[in-house]
């Protein structure tokens, strides 16, 4: 812990909280190995929304996984707070594409999941469990079953299990890419009020474009092909954003900007 | 759900005029089930006189069961008793189906959980899984005597097979999104296996078990045929020396309510650990 902040304290560049150099992974053996991902190089500031958008194969959950620290990467270095990612950390929460909620616990089960991993204090991790199940609208429903909820309820339910351990980075695998339209954008709004609420550094991936905007302090885009980032655009809409903001230029411009470059990389052939 | 619906039904029932109800019970399919049953029997009892066949082949259902209640109604500890070798039959089976599949359950974490294992082992359990295992009941009567225990074992080796070989489908066949799930919270090896693993692995062992429930009935009995002092097997045996059909049928009736209890109070206890499946898919997902 005092390395740490005396590394953090000792650095340049203080807002950097995630460090990305000339990360690199490649699946397989050398000989027929597979580059996902090649060369990328970012920060993150603390506290901020990053939301990272690009067509399918382009490596955008590859990346996910490796901060998350369930994948070893091949070159480069990842660094979260000055210390370099090796594996699982206790202050990282990961909401995945699918809720993945396990049917045999209720609502709260699952969302108390972590305390039981982690082994902090039940009492007060229930307490929390419910302030966060608040959180996200899902009181009055702890003790359902997650069958029994729709599907913009199930990954709710997952982000308040995501939030339980109160982590300091919150990873977000395509979390709504299952959800109707409708649900996606309400679900957008809520994710901004959280993100908000809680002060998280929030990592969202997406493929979708207006979402990466609409959320994102900053959207990384990636191509595929390798796997590299290709542009990281700067999200000047002012906060709390609306669904309107759509309309406005600064969204507009950036919207048609990541087009221009999914187009010119050849990633729609 | 099953008992939902039957509440549902009962309270509907319950609301409309007695002839209604009359009604929709003379309709039910259990009570035409009840009824076909009654009309085979009686086929049974009279059609054995009207062909003329012999008792030593086929006796009137009468003797089924008068031969039942007198096996029924002996001293419990008389020679004849079904009471006596029920009791041996049914320890065998409990015995060496709770050894049985308890050792394949263990074995079937073991091995999933160790891929060297698994290589290492694997072969050999498919080469014992196509065996006839029954016929190795004489030698391992041989080897371990008329007692409880050959029979046992005999047992134990029929329930190990199909509560290991599903065990271990049902460790591998684990969504990995919910092991990812448990590895992105730091958690053990042991925490993945208790929380995640486990449970999604309930549906497949309780598949396995059905399975390695009917085989235990199966193992006792043939292990008494081959050799023993006692048990319903050995009834069977003695009964068609003597060409006692009846009570060989009584026998068989009873081994039928054993094989049944069986089957329901495994399928009560899948009830209790699987309530949040869907009742059907409970038993289609890994029948298949």
């Amino acid at each position: 812990m005092d390395a740490a902040v005396q590394e953090r304290s000792s650095g340049d560049r203080q807002s950097d909280y995630i460090s990305i150099r000339g990360l690199s992974k490649r699946f397989g053996s050398r000989a027929d190995s597979v580059l996902a991902l090649k060369n990328i190089n970012c920060s993150i500031e603390r506290g901020s929304f990053v939301s990272v958008v690009g067509p399918s194969g382009c490596g955008k959950s590859t990346l996910l996984r490796i901060v998350a620290g369930l994948l070893p990467y091949s070159e480069g270095s990842v660094q979260m707070d000055g210390q370099a990612i090796v594996g699982t950390r206790r202050d990282v929460g990961v909401v995945f594409q699918n809720s993945i909620l396990l049917p045999w616990r209720t609502v709260l089960e699952n969302v108390m999941l972590p305390a039981e991993v982690l082994g902090l204090d039940l009492k007060a991790s229930r307490e929390r469990a419910m302030m966060l199940l608040n959180m996200v609208g899902l009181t009055g429903f702890e003790g359902k079953q997650p069958l029994q909820l729709s599907g913009g309820m199930q990954q709710r339910a997952s982000i308040a299990r995501a939030l339980l351990h109160d982590p300091k980075i919150l990873l977000m695998d395509e979390p709504f890419g299952a959800l109707d339209a409708l649900t996606r954008e309400q679900m957008n709004l809520e994710l901004q009020r959280i993100w908000a609420e809680s002060k998280k550094t929030v990592i969202l991936i997406t493929h979708s474009i207006p979402e990466a905007i609409f959320l994102g302090d900053v959207v990384f885009v990636m191509t595929p092909r390798p796997g590299s980032l290709e542009r990281i655009i700067r999200i000047d809409l002012p906060r709390p954003r609306n669904m309107d903001m759509m309309a406005m230029p600064g969204f507009a411009d950036a919207a048609h900007e990541i087009r221009e470059l999914f187009n010119h990389s050849g990633s729609f052939d | 759900m099953e008992t939902d619906t039957t509440v549902a039904v009962a309270g509907i029932a319950a609301n409309e005029p007695e002839t209604a109800s009359w009604r929709r019970a003379l309709h039910s399919t259990r009570l035409h089930s009840l009824v076909l049953l009654v009309l085979l029997l009686a086929f049974w009892e009279f059609g054995v006189g009207l062909f003329n066949i012999p008792k030593f082949v086929l006796p009137p259902f009468s003797d089924v069961v008068r031969a039942l209640y007198n096996g029924l109604t002996v001293s419990p500890l008389a020679r004849d008793s079904f009471w006596f070798h029920g009791a041996v039959t049914l320890t065998e089976v409990l015995a060496g189906f709770l050894i049985g599949s308890g050792v394949g359950l263990v074995m079937g974490m073991v091995i999933s959980e160790s891929s060297y294992l698994d290589e290492l082992i694997r072969p050999y359990i498919s080469a014992f899984q196509s065996l006839p295992k029954v016929a190795i009941a004489p030698i391992i009567v041989m080897w371990m005597g008329y007692g409880l225990e050959s029979k046992i074992a005999i047992v134990v080796l029929l329930t190990f097979f199909p509560v290991l070989v599903t065990s271990i489908a049902g460790f591998k066949a684990v969504d990995i999104d919910r092991i990812d799930l448990l590895r992105s919270l730091s958690a053990t090896r042991w925490q993945i296996f208790a929380k995640v693993k486990f449970p999604s692995a309930l549906p497949f062992i309780f598949a396995g078990l059905d399975v390695a429930a009917a085989f235990a009935v199966v193992g006792a009995i043939v292990g008494e045929f081959v050799g023993a002092q006692s048990g319903l097997g050995v009834m069977i045996m003695q009964m068609d020396a003597q060409l006692d059909t009846g009570g060989s049928f009584a026998v068989f009736l009873i081994l039928a309510l054993m094989g049944v209890t069986l089957t329901a109070a495994l399928r009560a206890v899948r009830r209790h650990f699987l309530s949040w499946m869907p009742a059907q898919t409970s038993r289609r997902a890994v029948s298949a």
